[in-house]
């Protein structure tokens, strides 16, 4: 399986339909409410995350209830839904990848991440392992720098990595164990390690 | 060295909670009435004597543009402040930190700021990867609502102000103001036409200002102790203090605030402890986030990091996003891979960046290992030159400006290694 970025899964994995469950539908309508009467189009962004997290991606026909409810035209829904890199058009593994190989990732070996990941998994970029466990992404900046190299996995970062703890962590994911996102080195978050320089005192 | 006294954000590493009380511990919402109670005029008018200057990479003068929205509006007109919180400019992660730490900093700064430019609601855009920096603010948000802060009657103020969240969903472009708008309004995130600016015609058409988030949340503190003490730190026009994120060859990478105008020496050796290997083992640093040409190392023994002294050198503090190289670093690598984050990018609106970025990455794939010619070299000047003033947004300046810095600094490694390849390549032959 390969995720063909920015253009939706092929018809025969499409499903013929596509309905909000009860709980998810006044969250939606709940988003729509942020926005100014009118304004409803707004909330395409919200209402395509709430589909995706119902359904682990984004089908055509979830997109074209969304166009119905916001009152858009479907073409409006496409074009946002491909344009955004982190709308799954196509079903993910359980856990999804995402490995940061940006300039302050690389210059911290994001290498050895990518080749821990792709080795001890045994799939490359925007595969899914055959147990439909696990989807690797290569992703551009992820905004946590200073604790570099770093992953997502779902909706956390995993940070301050070395390919011994990025195999770790799929392992712990492997066997169904929960693990604690953030730095991985025992660092708090983003302070020097060992401790911080400032704020020592306390505020 | 900035003393933790006049640091803003004391909760930046999360040791605390970042919740209301501890925030208010902290001094967060203290007197926020009476300083709405002074009036707009007044804040913006603090805001231009503090000398604060935009925290988002181009640092234009924050009270000046506050100021460029319409004192009067045709009734029934809303006006939004719009927050770009779409952090993804690569070796910042700043304002990460001051949403998932200190949230009422920045909620407080839009009611505040909000209410000096006349802003009927804030709408803050934040990055879609951010999910969890996502739920904190949320939940700041809701707090702050529930203690009557902000929405109806707003700290007792008698204003009215909402504040709402909006996850992006991993576009870079959308932290381009115009193009945050259009992703505002449901659109794909591809930047507008300027004029109309967004003060005239922004969000939904209304008046508009969009603006980082660190430049939000320093405002309370501002205008809690005033515009003197924040102009007393740093130098004339390059004043406060400033989140710096220092990422790559250090031994202790990490965020720290700082005092503007401090020698980029002293930050990375004081806070980030020291270079890999030794000061002498540095080859070159981006000062200012991805965007900026890199300086080599005999410029970064001098130069003060803020917007005027980086300019002298024909880089720019950007976000003041620090990514140091040691001299293992493969340089030419290290900019080919931002060329390669630009072309992925570039939203293909305007021609030049589409077409560009792509030229420019797939020549500079080549020249990380010679296989090309020396002249080649001017030629890859030459289409930065031709992407750059040619396009609707900043992006195609921005791709082209990091190939300039490697090209002015470092020519002399891209021709040995072209002349490297043609050797082996004629030993090959041969």
């Amino acid at each position: 399986m390969s995720l063909a970025r920015g253009r939706p899964s092929a018809p025969e994995h499409q499903p013929a339909s596509f309905a909000f469950t009860p709980e998810n539908l006044p969250e939606a309508r709940a988003a729509i409410a942020k926005y100014p009467a009118g304004r409803q189009q707004s909330a395409v962004m919200p209402l395509l995350y709430i589909v995706q997290r119902q359904m682990g991606w984004v089908p055509v026909a979830a997109m074209d209830v969304v166009a119905d409810m916001l009152e858009m035209p479907r073409v409006g829904v496409y074009e946002v839904a491909t344009f955004y890199t982190m709308y799954n058009l196509e079903p993910v593994g359980e856990y999804l990848i995402q490995v940061c190989t940006t300039t302050p990732c690389m210059l911290r070996d994001s290498d050895g991440i990518v080749d821990a990941c792709k080795k001890h998994l045994g799939i490359d970029w925007e595969e899914t392992t055959a147990d439909g466990k696990f989807t690797l992404k290569e992703v551009e900046c992820l905004g946590a720098c200073a604790n570099a190299p770093m992953v997502q996995i779902n909706d956390d970062f995993f940070e301050d990595l070395t390919p011994q703890t990025m195999v770790g962590l799929l392992d712990a994911l492997r066997r169904g164990e929960a693990v604690k996102p953030g730095p991985q080195n025992g660092r708090h978050t983003s302070e020097p390690e060992g401790g911080p320089t400032t704020l020592k005192g306390g505020a | 060295m900035l003393q933790d006294k006049d640091r803003i954000f004391t909760n930046l590493y999360g040791f605390e909670s970042p919740l209301l009380d501890a925030a208010r511990a902290r001094g967060d919402w203290d007197g926020t009435r009476g300083i709405l109670e002074k009036g707009p005029e007044w804040i913006v008018d603090e805001a231009k004597k503090s000398e604060l200057r935009g925290r988002g990479g181009a640092g234009f003068p924050s009270g000046l543009k506050w100021s460029f929205m319409p004192k009067q509006r045709p009734e029934g007109q809303p006006a939004f402040l719009v927050v770009n919180a779409d952090e993804s400019e690569p070796g910042t992660c700043k304002d990460r930190e001051i949403m998932r730490h200190d949230p009422h900093k920045l909620v407080e700064g839009c009611l505040i700021v909000g209410f000096a430019m006349r802003a009927t609601a804030a709408y803050i855009y934040i990055r879609g990867e951010f999910y969890a920096e996502a739920v904190a603010l949320q939940r700041a948000i809701d707090e702050a609502y529930d203690a009557g802060l902000i929405g109806r009657n707003a700290a007792g103020s008698g204003y009215d102000f909402d504040v709402y969240l909006h996850r992006g969903a991993g576009a870079y472009i959308c932290g381009e103001e115009t193009a945050l708008l259009e992703s505002l309004e449901g659109k794909k995130g591809q930047p507008r036409l300027k004029p109309p600016f967004p003060a005239a015609a922004g969000l939904y058409g209304c008046p508009t200002t969009v603006t980082n988030v660190e430049t939000v949340a320093v405002a309370p503190t501002i205008m809690r102790r005033g515009a003197e003490w924040f102009a007393s730190l740093g130098r004339p026009k390059n004043t406060g203090t400033k989140i710096f994120c220092i990422s790559g060859h250090v031994n202790k990478p990490c965020n720290v605030e700082e005092e503007m105008g401090i020698p980029l020496r002293e930050l990375i050796d004081r806070h980030a402890g020291g270079v890999r290997g030794g000061w002498d083992n540095l080859l070159a640093v981006i000062p200012g986030g991805s965007s900026v040409p890199c300086i080599p190392k005999p410029t970064c023994e001098e130069v003060l990091m803020d917007f005027d002294s980086l300019r002298e050198v024909k880089s720019g503090l950007g976000t003041a996003a620090v990514i140091v190289m040691d001299k293992s670093t493969d340089i030419v690598r290290a900019i080919w891979r931002l060329s390669k984050f630009y072309k992925h990018e570039s939203c293909g609106q305007c021609t030049p960046c589409r077409e560009g970025t792509g030229w420019m990455m797939r020549m500079m794939g080549r020249m990380i290992e010679g296989r090309a010619t020396i002249a080649e070299i001017d030629m890859l000047l030459e289409v930065t030159t031709q992407v750059e003033g040619h396009t609707i947004c900043a992006l195609g300046d921005a791709a082209a400006w990091p190939i300039q810095g490697l090209i002015r600094h470092f020519r002399p490694e891209m021709e040995r290694r072209i002349h490297g390849y043609r050797g082996s390549s004629a030993v090959a032959a041969d």
